[in-house]
């Protein structure tokens, strides 16, 4: 038996590939590759090149997170140029090959790189019909295009004959006219997703799958669990001969960083694990019970995120007022396969492998930590388990980097379960204190919001231990803060008030964006308290919001959830029931950044033991122009049953030393015998912009439950995840 | 450290070098360069490394590669043709039924736990050929999907189920 390895020169480092596709992928990175990118995004020969055998390979530069953009976004492409879907292919993201289109992050794939990739492909549309016009003589508007074959007068030619595998050079300027939504043939189609038949035989190229020649494995050796961001972890003492018994395993250190490398992985592992390291563990954090009195007590950097009218002397003049204080806990990532990476570092030059969901932005910071030009680093994309935003990607690229520089051999290193669990960059917690209030005929007259929470760490955990770079903080943008799409913006409200409380991160867990970012919390506090406002109005929760909005894209979504649920009229907590096991129903809105999105949940809960269960959610998003309804179908249902998981189970657990919650058992998900059924709704609008579609109903089924909840029970849950711990006392609060 | 162990995968033998208490998986992506079986937690926990041996559903992260000498492991990549030798069909089909199923559902998103989903899920059908969605929840219990696929996942176990009862040898 011989084993089949395909040997490629690329990048410098010899990648065996198991499967053809991706050698070609490779085979393209090389013609274009040998220079660092981006390639100048005003050239229509940097997204797209026509073959002499009338095929195209578009170049993307979005990542492929199991989202189906890289199915999508050929369906834009196939649909302005005229060509099937067959005819159609991409190249692995690359920082020598592919454009910088900014990260693949906030849903913006079909959002930002739709457009960009719709008007490349419309001028190079017009470019070749330029040439046929010459070729068959006969005027562009006489022009047919069917799969890539142009006629006129009975003959006809195919664009790759007309420039074959030739340059376009040729200036995109973005003025080609684009197709209208009405001529659709492939956009607005549930085109099967390209990446799946791979995925489904094995033949699909994980980052977890890649090898070079010669390479060495690698493991961190870390503390189990961080402690505060900015804290660091010290080696007091390191025993190398703690490691004796396997020869095979050397021990790296830059600083406090340190590691593992082998020749053989399991070697790697265990020598991780049986490293001798005395860590410097001073109490650095407040323990998870003390975290939100810790974040209110701090003192904040404030922003009025909104300000209209008096929303104080509206609430106060009010005949109905709701007002609470909810709490959120940090939640993890927690990629199903911890973060790999491999990396080439030579003495002028590095190659890394990665995760990233933007090469670019990696690419920068691996420079950085390398102390290398940009231009000398080049970072490549492979597709690892789901990330749902920033995992530790970025944290395993550098640390294979570092222990490759330390080796100087090629190092592939995976995160083992803890070191992915025990040192993300965690969805942070959240405090938000939310008033509102109604006047007598049921119109929501003043809101104000206020939410405590951090930005998003931007030192990796790696840079900050080898080369003692300090923590920091991102600059506040819109994503890190209030988010008024979720904090009563769909309600036509004359007076609000929406503050930010930023809570300085240095001193707690280190966090980013989390999928559909502290919305869940804003929603799960914003839409109870709408939903109490109905309660006291003794009005149907689903006909109070549409009394209070006027927008029609977002009642749009609130219907389409109502109409799939069946929804029928009724005042909240009605039928409160004496049984052990009660049922509920919720409705709730709220969205990320730019979409809108509702939800119906019908929950289950056992008033005895504790335990909540989502029986069925119904989840509706207008996204704009839907370019596959299928993947967003597919991305609504996910996002659906991921916030069923935070909402019931995800909390990530922390002593005043370090995170506790370091594996499936201590921090689990949503499991198969609790999952709810779903329904995705897609409001397919044709005539509006694409907005993001991978994030933007879960904040709207994080309210859906809470009032499900209450519906169930006739009490408030003020804090989630609703575990049967925390469901019971607050069952006997009342 | 050359154990001269021998090892049955997917029908074929291999002579494997590493240490006879390595763990399964590391041997089959490491050694037989396979890509079914995946690292998900090394602890049993998440079901990302499952493969069949003697056709029993078995997580590879914790099994010494020792343990399955003298025995038939399957992968991911080996289930059609165990479909097919079960089956008694003539021709090994190009995909498992329920590989074919999860494509027709279009269930997957990122597919990093499929390789287990699916190997669990043919053991479960090949001793359960008419099962009930309940049946199919505590079956596919013990395996984890971070991206929320559960629903289409079930969908197109029930769907396979179909599928393989009108299939005739």
């Amino acid at each position: 038996m011989t084993l089949r390895r395909d040997f490629l020169k690329a990048g410098g480092a010899l990648v065996i590939g198991f499967h053809l596709r991706d050698i070609l992928f490779a085979q393209e990175g090389m013609a274009r590759g040998s220079v660092a990118g981006p390639p100048d995004a005003k050239q229509v020969d940097t997204w797209l090149a026509i073959h002499a055998d009338n095929t195209a390979t578009v170049y993307i530069g979005f990542a492929e997170l199991g989202q189906g953009n890289s199915t999508a976004l050929l369906q834009v492409a196939a649909e302005e140029l005229d060509l099937d879907m067959s005819q159609l292919k991409t190249v692995r993201l690359d920082t020598n090959v592919t454009p910088n289109q900014g990260g693949t992050y906030s849903s913006a794939s079909i959002q930002r790189g739709g457009p960009q990739v719709r008007t490349a492909a419309a001028e190079a549309r017009q470019a070749l019909l330029r040439l046929a016009s010459k070729k068959l003589d006969a005027s562009v508007d006489r022009l047919a295009v069917v799969k890539g074959v142009v006629s006129a007068g009975g003959r006809s030619v195919t664009y790759g004959e007309l420039v074959g595998d030739q340059p376009f050079h040729l200036a995109f300027t973005g003025s080609a006219p684009v197709k209208m939504p009405a001529e659709y043939k492939i956009v607005a189609t549930a085109f099967p997703r390209n990446d799946l038949p791979d995925k489904v035989s094995g033949k699909y190229v994980y980052m977890q799958h890649v090898r070079v020649p010669g390479m060495l494995h690698g493991r961190v050796v870390r503390p189990r669990g961080q402690g505060a961001y900015g804290a660091g972890a010290k080696v007091l003492a390191l025993d190398e001969s703690s490691i004796r018994n396997i020869p095979g395993a050397r021990v790296l250190r830059k600083g406090d960083f340190v590691g593992v490398v082998a020749e053989n992985e399991w070697d790697a592992v265990r020598a991780a694990r049986q490293l001798k390291v005395t860590w410097d563990t001073a109490p650095s954090l407040s323990g998870s019970d003390g975290l939100y009195d810790a974040m209110r007590a701090v003192k904040t950097d404030d922003r009025i995120v909104l300000n209209r009218g008096n929303a104080a002397d509206a609430i106060g003049a009010a005949p109905h007022k709701a007002a609470h204080s909810c709490r959120s806990p940090y939640q993890a990532h927690a990629p199903f396969g911890p973060n790999c990476a491999l990396a080439d570092v030579k003495p002028d030059s590095a190659l890394v492998m990665c995760s990233t969901q933007d090469v670019y932005g990696t690419r920068g910071t691996m420079a950085r930590v390398l102390s290398l030009p940009v231009d000398k680093v080049r970072v490549q994309y492979y597709e690892g388990s789901g990330t749902y935003g920033h995992s530790c990607y970025d944290d395993t690229a550098q640390a294979a980097a570092l222990l490759s520089k330390l080796a100087g051999k090629p190092v592939r290193l995976q995160f083992m379960r803890w070191d992915e669990h025990g040192w993300d960059n965690y969805g942070p917690a959240h405090v938000g204190e939310v008033r509102a209030a109604a006047s007598a005929d049921g119109k929501i007259v003043g809101y104000e919001y206020e939410g405590w929470q951090h930005h998003w760490s931007n030192v990796e955990t790696s840079e900050q231990l080898a080369l003692g770079n300090p923590a920091a903080e991102w600059q506040p943008n819109p994503a890190m803060q209030v988010n008024p799409l979720c904090c009563g913006g769909m309600y036509d409200i004359p007076n609000v008030r929406l503050v930010n409380h930023h809570v300085p991160g240095l001193g707690y867990l280190k966090g980013a964006w989390l999928r559909s970012p502290l919305d869940l919390s804003f929603s799960f506090a914003s839409e109870q308290a709408i939903d109490q406002l109905a309660f006291q109005l003794k009005m149907d929760p689903y006909e109070f919001r549409q009394r209070n909005i006027k927008d029609a894209r977002w009642l749009g979504v609130l219907d389409a959830a109502a109409k799939a649920a069946q929804w029928a009229p009724r005042q909240a907590a009605a039928n409160l029931a004496k049984a052990s096991m009660v049922t509920g129903r919720g409705i709730g809105m709220g969205t990320h950044l730019a979409s809108y999105g509702a939800a119906v949940a019908e929950i289950e809960v056992n008033r005895e033991t504790g335990k909540v269960v989502a029986k069925h959610l119904y989840g509706a998003v207008d996204a704009g122009l839907v370019v596959n309804p299928g993947n967003v179908e597919s991305q609504i249902s996910g996002q659906l049953v991921q916030t069923a998981s935070r909402m019931f189970k995800e909390e990530v657990t922390f002593t005043k030393t370090n995170v506790t919650s370091l594996d499936w058992a201590s921090y689990p998900i949503l499991r198969f015998e609790e999952c709810p059924q779903v329904t995705p709704v897609v409001v397919q609008r044709l005539n509006e912009r694409s907005t993001g579609a991978g994030e933007e109903v879960m904040a709207a089924a994080a309210g859906a439950i809470a009032n499900a909840f209450f519906d169930a029970t006739g009490v408030r849950m003020t804090e989630f995840p609703l575990t049967p711990k925390r469901v019971l006392a607050a069952l006997k609060r009342g | 450290m050359a154990s001269e162990l021998k090892i049955r995968v997917n029908e074929r033998s291999w002579s494997v070098s590493a240490a006879p208490d390595t763990p399964l998986l590391y041997v089959l992506s490491n050694e037989l360069m396979l890509q079914g079986p995946r690292f998900g937690c090394g602890l049993a926990q998440c079901g990302s490394c499952s493969v069949l041996v003697n056709g029993v559903e078995t997580r590879s992260c914790v099994t010494p590669v020792s343990a399955v000498e003298g025995k038939s492991v399957t992968t991911l990549e080996g289930l059609p043709a165990w479909y097919a030798a079960q089956k008694k069909l003539a021709e090994t089909p190009a995909l498992h039924p329920v590989q074919q199923a999860m494509l027709d559902e279009q269930a997957v998103q990122c597919g990093y736990c499929y390789s287990g989903m699916i190997v669990k899920a043919s053991e479960f059908l090949s001793k359960t050929p008419r099962p009930t969605e309940a049946q199919i929840r505590t079956a596919m219990n013990g395996h984890l999907c971070r991206c929320g696929t559960y629903p289409r996942i079930i969908q197109a176990v029930q769907r396979a189920a179909r599928v393989m009862s009108e299939v005739k040898a």
